[in-house]
């Protein structure tokens, strides 16, 4: 099994360094859900289909990422708070390659 | 005053499932949901995504899936409050509730189960700072009568089929429609977009990508709205405007609910599994809107829970009423409506 450490900033300004494990398939909205990073409810509402933005994210690493598919740019287009450095954390599956990257969650949509 | 055995909130697979279990019981149901339509996010979000793990579905189409639960509850003949959200309850000094919409509708029930799923289906509002002050002045979140569009300058922000509906139709009745969008591509049915394409040319509706509404003005009525262009040189541009709609698509709120006095973790209701009631008793929670320690959120977990609710609602319905459960495959479905499937009888021949 390996683990790879990832910096999470939470809605709260929060700093979490956690290890996301690379071989169960976890995208990263499901990482934040598993160690509950974000109150269940408010993130990754739709399932992990690309269509709410619960699980936005601001990415400030320059870790190389998978590029954006159709449906995450078009959700991203509709999406509120959104920066060129936003991306969908369901739609960012984990891997070794990501190891050392850092987010930031963006704010909820009320 | 709808008078029913089961009131469902909700009308998502789960709920549809639940007026099956209580018909089975000769229980009549009737659902409320805040969506137009029964299906809940199965018809509003992901109508076409297949579902692999509905049991004895290999592979089933979210919209398949409801028009199916429709077809198997159709004979126990559910009543349905569609496009109003359950506001109150009150429960009367028999035991029994009233639950009351948004829109003043009153429904009575012994039993309530609320199978909410994540919320009612509120429409995503734009990050705009005097944005409530124009609501119902200008404004508005959705279509409901299209007449009060008529010769008014309509602009409208969006870039889902929803936005590229309204604008083909309200191009006929309004003096002008604009359609702003943050990307030059448009998600929608092909040939919608091929109809703003065609509206664009003929000079009947104006776009404006990629850009996006970025404030409105106004004294009490709207006025105009400032528009700025997603480009290398942000340009800006006011446009005079009579209606602003945006079409940014609904995302769910536990909303009142959340204030009937049961006991919420985690954004969810709390319930008894053996039963699945609420901490108010003839109150249940079933689907995605509860919780209880190893909830999953699966429609085939909601269609469990539904039929052990059912069985304790009977029980609290008819106290005093000797029930066993019966498969379907002895007792047969008999529907309200005079209909009866059953299994056909075995043909006894002697073999010669």
């Amino acid at each position: 099994m390996t683990d790879i450490k990832i910096k999470i900033t939470d809605r709260e300004g929060v700093l979490h360094e956690i290890d996301a494990p690379t071989d169960m398939n976890m995208n990263l909205m499901e990482v934040v859900r598993s160690y509950e990073l974000a109150p269940e409810g408010t993130i990754g509402i739709c399932g992990g289909m690309a269509m709410c933005a619960s699980c936005q994210c601001y990415v400030l690493s320059d870790t190389e990422l998978p590029e954006m598919g159709d449906d995450e740019e078009a959700m991203l287009s509709e999406a509120f708070n959104v920066k060129d450095n936003s991306r969908l954390g369901c739609q960012l599956h984990i891997t070794e390659d990501m190891d050392g990257l850092e987010v930031e969650l963006a704010p909820e949509e009320l | 005053m709808i008078k029913t055995d089961i009131l469902i909130i909700g009308a998502g697979p789960t709920g549809l499932f639940a007026v099956f279990e209580a018909g089975l019981l000769k229980l009549k149901c009737h659902l409320i949901d805040a969506l137009p339509q029964a299906g809940g996010q199965c018809s509003e979000i992901y109508p076409k995504k297949p579902i692999y793990d509905i049991p004895g579905f290999p592979e089933v189409l979210a919209g398949d899936l409801v028009d199916n639960l429709m077809e198997q509850i159709k004979s126990f003949q559910p009543g349905f409050t569609l496009g109003e959200r359950a506001e109150t309850i009150k429960k009367l000094e028999d035991g029994t509730f009233v639950v009351t919409t948004n829109k003043g509708a009153e429904h009575h029930a012994p039993i309530v189960a609320i199978a909410g799923g994540l919320g009612s289906f509120e429409p995503r509002k734009p990050l705009l700072d005097n944005l409530s002050k124009f609501e119902d002045n200008g404004v508005a979140y959705m279509i409901k009568d299209p007449e009060v569009y008529r010769d008014k300058k309509v602009i409208i922000a969006g870039g889902g089929d929803s936005a590229l509906d309204w604008s083909i139709f309200l191009a006929d009745i309004a003096s002008q429609v604009t359609l702003v969008h943050r990307r030059n591509e448009f998600r929608g049915a092909l040939d919608s977009v091929e109809k703003v394409q065609e509206l664009k040319d003929k000079g009947r509706l104006n776009l404006i990508t990629p850009a996006e509404i970025i404030a409105l003005n106004g004294d009490t009525q709207l006025e105009s709205v400032l528009i700025r262009k997603i480009s290398d040189a942000k340009e800006e541009l006011i446009l005079e405007v009579d209606n602003f709609i945006p079409l940014f698509g609904l995302s769910p709120k536990l909303g009142p609910i959340g204030d009937w006095g049961l006991e919420i973790e985690k954004n969810a209701i709390k319930v008894d599994t053996f039963d699945y009631q609420t901490n108010i008793p003839g109150i249940y929670a079933i689907g995605d809107v509860n919780t209880y320690p190893g909830k999953l959120k699966l429609i085939l977990c909601g269609f469990h829970e539904a039929t052990l609710m059912c069985q304790s609602a009977f029980q609290k319905i008819h106290p005093d009423k000797k029930y066993v459960m019966k498969y379907t495959t002895v007792g047969g479905v008999s529907g309200f409506d005079g209909t009866k499937k059953e299994a056909p009888k075995a043909v006894v021949k002697a073999i010669e």
